[in-house]
């Protein structure tokens, strides 16, 4: 009994893992094609969005199944719960790869009103969070966990830093408005995503110490 | 308020030292459920509740129970006890009789005897223990020609004739089909009303769907009392997490 559980167990972190690896891929494809104004890479990215959206159906398959077949209890309930409220934030990250890239297809012919310093360290830090807050998942590693909520500190004060940079911007050339606007959104849609890793990381301390992180 | 306190209580079969130590205060109007594997002592616990264990030789018990107080090994005459704590097993145990019978046995033991208290006294009992629309026209056809599930609910009624103050379930539910289970969990959810149960369970999802309280036994000892929902879902000791996940027994 418990050995087939133990398998499902095993299948369900493995198709996280992949799920987590999937949305990383999409955030640093996103923030290539952002950098090197590339269309076709943005695309890709916008059309991958749907195999994430696949993934994370098929995970909610697999909580049904163990929810049904198994009826778990305590720490075993806690996993599969916290595994199907993170799928959202992991479905949500994806989708906000896909816009970064959508946005990135317009403003792909012009020259940018700034030099992308900020934008490619957002991504990394919500990269970082994301990868690490999937790790703790799967390792049950309280610490760590608690480390990505911290980190999300990190992506605000940068996305602070964007927005006055981008003000101060357009204070100075009014036409530079409508790609300083476009830009605040993706800095926006990065500051987003460091949320929905705060989110799972929030649920994986839930999972491992039964008690919700104030 | 406790309806059982139980304190210091050791229980020998013989050589056997089936239950350890036992410090339980049961709650009255609660329902209370015993959990572990087989063998752990739980339904020894329930039958020292109103003294079944008198029966088995080389039995021995030390400590004290208390029913609302009184010590119901010293204070107590085991017929006022087993009026007080009505008990269903995990097979009926219906008489060969009428269905009228089996629930009249009780009281008329006691000294009931007119009849329209009789009447009065079945109909009750019946109607609490959801039976008696299904039965009210059968009242005097043989009560072993009900359904399973009938047949508990009828131990259940003949259990309610002597108005007892508590009621003890072994493990009630083991022997029906998902239906039957259900009308008796109902059936239990709202005796909560008017009685303190206690109830060995095997079936955790029971346990966990009618009961406030949950006791985790192991080798004769109490390894965890909790409100159910702690228990169930942040067990504070390891083996009693190890047993509710599946993970041993």
């Amino acid at each position: 009994m418990r050995s087939k559980f133990d398998e499902q167990l095993v299948v369900l972190n493995n198709s996280l893992i992949e799920m987590g690896a999937m949305i990383e891929s999409a955030i640093t494809k996103a923030t290539k094609a952002l950098e090197e104004q590339d269309i076709d890479l943005a695309n890709e990215v916008i059309r991958g969005d749907l195999l994430v959206d696949e993934k994370e159906k098929d995970i909610e398959n697999q909580c049904m199944r163990i929810l049904m077949s198994q009826q778990p209890v305590a720490r075993d309930l806690r996993q599969i719960s916290t595994a199907l409220k993170i799928i959202t934030d992991m479905e949500r990250i994806g989708d906000q790869a896909a816009d970064i890239s959508e946005i990135c297809t317009y403003i792909a012919d012009q020259i940018y009103i700034k030099k992308l310093e900020h934008i490619p360290e957002m991504a990394m830090a919500t990269i970082k969070m994301v990868t690490q807050s999937i790790d703790a998942f799967v390792r049950r590693d309280l610490d760590l966990a608690l480390e990505v909520i911290a980190y999300d500190d990190v992506v605000d004060d940068l996305f602070i830093q964007i927005k006055k940079d981008l003000i101060e911007l357009v204070h100075q050339d009014a036409d530079k408005g409508e790609q300083a606007f476009d830009l605040m959104q993706i800095a926006k849609y990065y500051e987003r995503i460091g949320d929905h890793a705060t989110n799972i990381a929030e649920w994986v301390a839930y999972s491992i110490t039964g008690e919700h992180v104030n | 308020m406790d309806c059982f306190t139980i304190d210091d209580l050791n229980l020998y079969y013989g050589g056997f030292h089936a239950l350890k130590n036992i410090n339980l205060e049961i709650e009255a109007g609660k329902i209370t459920s015993f959990i572990g594997p087989s063998g752990c002592g739980k339904s020894s616990l329930l039958k020292t509740l109103n003294r079944m264990n008198d029966l088995v030789e080389d039995c021995r018990l030390t400590g004290s129970i208390e029913l609302f107080g009184e010590d119901i090994y010293k204070d107590m005459d085991v017929n006022t006890l087993r009026k007080r704590v009505g008990m269903v097993f995990q097979k009926s145990n219906l008489f060969p009789m009428s269905i009228y019978d089996n629930i009249a046995f009780g009281p008329r033991t006691h000294g009931v005897k007119a009849k329209y208290a009789l009447d009065e006294i079945v109909e009750n009992s019946l109607r609490s223990a959801a039976l008696w629309d299904e039965v009210k026209d059968r009242l005097k056809k043989p009560a072993l020609a009900l359904s399973g599930g009938q047949q508990q609910r009828l131990c259940i009624a003949r259990a309610l004739a002597i108005s007892p103050e508590v009621l003890l379930m072994d493990e009630p539910t083991s022997a029906l089909d998902p239906i039957s289970t259900g009308k008796i969990e109902e059936l239990v959810l709202t005796l909560k009303k008017d009685y303190s149960i206690i109830m060995v369970t095997h079936n955790m999802q029971q346990a966990t769907r009618i009961s406030d309280k949950t006791a985790f036994f192991l080798f004769g000892e109490v390894i965890e009392y909790n409100n159910t929902d702690r228990l169930f879902s942040l067990p504070q000791d390891k083996r009693t997490e190890d047993y509710i996940t599946g993970r041993f027994g």
